[in-house]
């Protein structure tokens, strides 16, 4: 079974400010989709408006086809950005009562709490008050806390951030495992870098309008133009002179430059042998920061 | 998962953490031990009957009448005894009565032969118990609906502060949350007065003023309806004010209007529970009807077909406020940045519901 998420012209204002325009894109199952874009860009709106926390003006968010109801959305995971849980409840028994406030019954509510709490490291000290947990383990009891339903489709708000390096791992781990069991995944996050590690598809909102969506690699085709880098013996400052090359970077024997699209490198290559021996010479990936840059500008 | 479900889970997890205060169980262990002192105590306190010292030829009489009575040589022997200490009284020749600085009424009684007395009025009430069973309705519900209350706005209020509410929101309709504390304050609130009433009631009997109780019971009856709508206005507005506050410290301030609610009415059924006029106004008034109408069913003074108007209107008010007191609840409960007026929370409801 394989169900998509999806978003259709999705407008949203608060008084007069305007913070979602046509906002539209999917979030295919099976797939973990990175959602980026600078703070006040819209990224925590639309995820409450995907969760129903917050109504959309105009538009709509479909699932499997069919505009969302309450009953799928109880199947769905959600990290808010803020987040908290009882500080005076044992870990055990809230990540339980949120397992029945999202349809368990009470059985299936322990189960999955108790096989929850032991994956996320958490067994030995379910039984304590949250408040008694250091940091990291609060982050953790906030993981389970999403999952305990064990949901179809997952939402979260920048999950990652204010997690020690362990709990980012099992965050990440936890991730795919939902991804590769056919759910849609859907995080956003500002650290580009993890983003760039973990995403198979992308979606970059700038100012309340998607600027690009699309699957890792498409993006990089279509919103760069070729870049290359080349080592040589001795100084390389010649490729500044060569027809149609913008340099970006020039340190001594190294240089990175890129060409307009759709023209062919090999003539820097041959103009760099006819100089003298060449080290190294390979296009360049932009990274994602780049095309984060380039498509918000 | 309908909201009724929802609604039900969210009650069962409030009144779990309360279960488990120990300020507020406490807090009723206290309440319950007033009760208690407070109905068996003072019939045994006065209870006893006056001793008095008495010569051997005038005692029967007074033996009669069930005083404990001490034999003593003469007159003399029985003033001293009173200026000692010993008895409470003395009996000696003329006949004439002794005590140190108290007229003792019930060896003057036992003494004196009183005309018969025919009761026209029987149900009238002693002007003691008068005075104390407004005070004691209006402290119940005012106590209660103060504690409970605050105890809903201040469980709101920790949602909001500590972020969960996302996540609750996401998961259950806004209206079972609402729905889901109230009730659960409604519950406990009722079973503490119930609990504090039971041991009442007992202490009664064993202090032995079963009268009063067979007094008491119908302003009870009608008591408990009226407390049960009326606390269910007040909790919705305590809500609203909890879901308009952002920290646990703003809660005072946001739920001023709220706890003036609360009191004035509790002030004014207690100074003007002799004003007939008075009464009959506070005993429509929404807010003060749950105490006031009781009463002057307790006194007598309301027809049979009041408190059934006065009942109606209350539930009309207390609906208007449930639903008044959502949307404030719904328009602010995701505005975690600083206090909420309660013009933005009226007019932008954000949430789907």
């Amino acid at each position: 079974m394989t169900r998509t998420l999806r978003l259709d012209g999705v407008d949203r204002s608060f008084g007069d400010r305007q913070v979602l325009r046509n906002v539209s894109f999917e979030v295919s199952a099976g797939r973990m989709t990175g959602f980026v874009g600078a703070n006040g860009a819209g990224k925590t709106t639309t995820m409450r408006i995907i969760l129903g926390v917050l109504a959309p003006d105009a538009g709509e968010v479909s699932w499997g086809g069919t505009t969302l109801t309450r009953q799928d959305r109880q199947r769905f995971g959600y990290m808010p950005e803020e987040r908290g849980l009882y500080p005076k409840m044992t870990t055990r028994e809230q990540v339980a009562y949120l397992g029945r406030l999202h349809g368990l019954d009470a059985a299936a509510a322990r189960r999955s709490t108790d096989a929850l709490l032991d994956r996320v490291g958490l067994g030995e000290r379910g039984d304590d008050l949250l408040e008694t947990l250091s940091l990291g383990n609060q982050q953790r009891a906030q993981i389970a806390a999403a999952l305990v339903h064990d949901p179809e489709v997952l939402v979260l708000d920048e999950p990652f951030s204010g997690l020690d390096p362990l709990a980012v791992e099992t965050v990440v781990a936890v991730l795919r495992e939902r991804a590769s069991a056919g759910a849609p995944v859907l995080f956003s996050s500002h650290q580009l870098d993890v983003v760039e590690r973990l995403c198979d598809d992308l979606v970059i909102i700038g100012d309340g309008g998607i600027r690009a969506a699309g699957s890792r690699q498409q993006l990089r085709d279509s919103y760069t133009v070729p870049r290359f880098e080349l080592v040589v013996e001795h100084d390389a400052g010649w490729v500044r002179d060569h027809p149609g090359v913008t340099v970006v970077e020039l340190d001594g024997a190294r240089v990175v430059f890129d060409l307009p699209a759709g023209t062919d490198e090999q003539p820097v290559l041959r103009a760099a042998l006819a100089r003298g021996a060449v080290r190294a010479f390979r296009p360049v990936s932009p990274s994602l920061t780049e095309i984060f840059r380039e498509v918000t500008q | 998962m309908n909201v009724t479900q929802a609604t039900r889970l969210v009650a069962e997890r409030e009144i779990r953490v309360k279960l488990r205060d120990r300020t507020f169980l406490f807090g009723t262990l206290f309440f319950l031990l007033i009760a208690a002192a407070g109905t068996i105590l003072p019939p045994l306190l006065s209870g006893g009957p006056d001793t008095v010292a008495v010569t051997q030829e005038a005692a029967g009489p007074l033996r009669d009448a069930g005083l404990d009575v001490r034999v003593v040589a003469d007159d003399q022997a029985a003033e001293q005894a009173v200026r000692d200490g010993d008895v409470d009284a003395a009996v000696v020749s003329g006949p004439k009565v002794l005590a140190m600085d108290e007229s003792p009424t019930d060896v003057v009684q036992a003494l004196s032969s009183s005309p018969p007395v025919q009761l026209l009025d029987p149900d009238a009430v002693d002007p003691v118990v008068a005075f104390l069973v407004p005070f004691v309705f209006a402290f119940v519900f005012f106590i209660t609906s103060q504690t409970f209350g605050l105890q809903i706005a201040q469980s709101v209020t920790e949602e909001k502060q500590t972020r969960i509410v996302e996540i609750l929101v996401a998961a259950v309709p806004v209206r079972a949350l609402l729905a889901g504390k109230v009730v659960a304050g409604a519950i406990l609130a009722f079973a503490q007065i119930a609990l504090i009433a039971v041991v009442a009631v007992l202490g009664m009997q064993i202090g032995d003023s079963g009268g009063l109780l067979s007094l008491l019971a119908p302003a009870i009856g009608w008591f408990v309806p009226f407390f049960l709508i009326g606390f269910v206005l007040l909790a919705a507005m305590w809500a609203a004010a909890g879901a308009l506050a952002n920290r646990q410290e703003d809660v005072a301030a946001v739920s001023t209007p709220v706890q003036l609610a609360v009191m004035l009415p509790f002030f004014a059924v207690i100074f003007l529970n002799d004003n007939a006029t008075a009464m009959r106004v506070l005993s429509y008034l929404p807010f003060s009807s749950p105490t006031a109408m009781p009463l002057r069913l307790f006194t007598g003074d309301a027809a049979g077909w009041e408190p059934i108007v006065s009942l109606v209107l209350l539930v009309l008010a207390a609906g208007a406020f449930v639903i008044a007191g959502a949307r404030v609840y719904e328009g602010s409960l995701l505005r975690t940045n600083g206090r909420t007026s309660l013009r933005t929370a009226w007019r932008e409801r954000e949430t789907i519901g």
